[in-house]
């Protein structure tokens, strides 16, 4: 149907424009359909081979390089952080023994002052027990000499006093010691004084 | 169009014979001057697409960069966000070739000196809509078997006597509405906006050439808005191009979804 009327329409117009110029512009041309088809086949085949897969691989590997670097970065910032805490760690640690040490110095110090104080002490004891004893030597050098002397002068007054001369040494020693050991049990008398003294008297 | 006289004197608006170009032959099998551009354009395309992705670099240059552009656009805005992540791979080349197709056909509408829209003439947007159209039917049969296909139709609780339209519905939807919208669509914009150039184009001319006196003056505006219209064309071949792959992409997401 539609043939003839194309071919009635190709007769009356002669070679005027012919069937496919003066038709409805909707009517598709066979001819320019079968190239439409075959630019869209040909186009689409390419895409499909070569421009796609080209694009994608290209989209992937990118995806994977930012991937990789958010990694990479992730990694460096967890390994920073690592870092950070270890330092922390190391420093509190230090903090903590330098605190200990400290500690330890006072203690040590404290202790050295203790040492030190009592050594002085007892330096100080010996010190004051040598000069008691030296005190106690030179007192007991004096008494001797003393004795020595109050002796002779003893004996030389007594001599005067009683005009007898006691020429016979061990006599004499003899009295002499005597009296001292008199004259020192009236020390060791002590508080009797007044005693002693009335005992000298009737000597 | 009968004499000298009168094309002279009258003027003849442009009308649906100016797009029937024939260069060699004549008749159904003609080589006309759409088909040439069509041809160059995919040829064109070929070339630039495999020299761009000849080498793509992780950090893109500067042509790697617009064609990603365009690519993300079409993969991720439609592809991927339509469809759905799961299944929208193997259809990016089929939405990337309608895309860069349609786009640069619709461009050589007003890029001089080819200055047709190839999509003006209905057997190229047919042969695209064709495609879609195998496709999506294709993916739903193999998704859900002819059984499944047709029974996905009807969308489940309906009342029993309401089904029998509602499948008629959908079927001339799925069988026809769709692939010819799609083509008439694309079609009818290039057209009109083609005469509409052309109008002002050869209105113009002829005001200047066969206008009396000041009606010469009024071919200024006429070029104009030639060049106003050319600008908004540009507009119209991106946005076509935009609306055609998103339907497509809506027609193939419709084979994935579980419920209507």
């Amino acid at each position: 149907m539609a043939i003839d009327n194309a071919v009635g329409v190709l007769a009356a117009e002669g070679g005027e424009g012919g069937f496919w110029e003066d038709t409805y512009p909707v009517i598709p041309h066979p001819g320019e359909l079968i190239v439409g088809i075959i630019s869209f086949a040909a186009l689409y085949f390419l895409y499909k081979k070569y421009v796609v897969p080209r694009l994608e691989t290209m989209l992937a590997e990118r995806q994977r390089t930012i991937e990789g670097g958010i990694e990479r970065a992730e990694a460096m910032q967890a390994e920073a952080k690592a870092a950070l805490e270890q330092y922390r760690a190391q420093l509190a640690e230090a903090r903590n023994e330098a605190a200990q040490i400290r500690d330890q110095a006072r203690a040590e110090g404290q202790q050295i002052l203790e040492e030190l104080r009592t050594q002085a002490q007892e330096e100080s004891a010996r010190i004051v027990a040598r000069g008691e004893e030296q005190i106690a030597a030179s007192r007991q050098q004096v008494i001797n000499e003393l004795r020595g002397q109050i002796g002779a002068l003893a004996v030389d007054l007594a001599g005067r006093v009683v005009g007898e001369s006691l020429a016979d040494d061990a006599r004499r020693n003899g009295t002499v010691d005597r009296f001292l050991d008199q004259l020192d049990g009236m020390v060791g008398a002590g508080g009797r004084g007044g005693a002693t003294a009335a005992s000298e008297g009737t000597r | 169009m009968t004499t000298e006289v009168s094309a002279a004197e009258e003027f003849v608006p442009p009308s649906a014979p100016d797009f029937w170009q024939p260069l060699v032959g004549d008749g159904a099998f003609a080589l006309t001057r759409s088909m040439v551009v069509m041809v160059l354009v995919t040829i064109g395309l070929a070339v630039v697409m495999m020299l761009v992705t000849r080498r793509l670099a992780v950090v893109p240059g500067r042509g790697q960069f617009r064609l990603e552009g365009m690519y993300g656009l079409v993969r991720n805005s439609i592809g991927r966000d339509i469809i759905g992540s799961a299944h929208f791979k193997p259809y990016i080349p089929l939405l990337f070739t309608l895309f860069t197709l349609i786009l640069v056909n619709n461009l050589m509408g007003i890029i001089p000196p080819i200055q047709f829209p190839t999509m003006s003439r209905i057997g190229f947007p047919l042969a695209l809509a064709l495609g879609v159209y195998v496709v999506y039917l294709v993916a739903g049969v193999r998704r859900r078997g002819i059984g499944g296909f047709l029974k996905n139709l009807v969308p489940s609780g309906l009342p029993l006597f309401v089904v029998p339209v509602v499948f008629v519905l959908e079927l001339v939807t799925f069988l026809i509405t769709r692939p010819v919208t799609l083509t008439l669509r694309l079609f009818g914009n290039m057209f009109a906006g083609h005469i509409l150039l052309l109008l002002f184009a050869l209105g113009g001319e002829f005001l200047l050439l066969h206008g009396d006196g000041l009606l010469k003056l009024v071919s200024i505006p006429a070029f104009l808005m030639f060049f106003l219209f050319s600008a908004f064309e540009i507009l119209i071949a991106f946005l076509q191009a935009y609306v055609f792959i998103l339907l497509a992409s809506i027609y193939i997401a419709e084979v994935y979804a579980d419920d209507h």
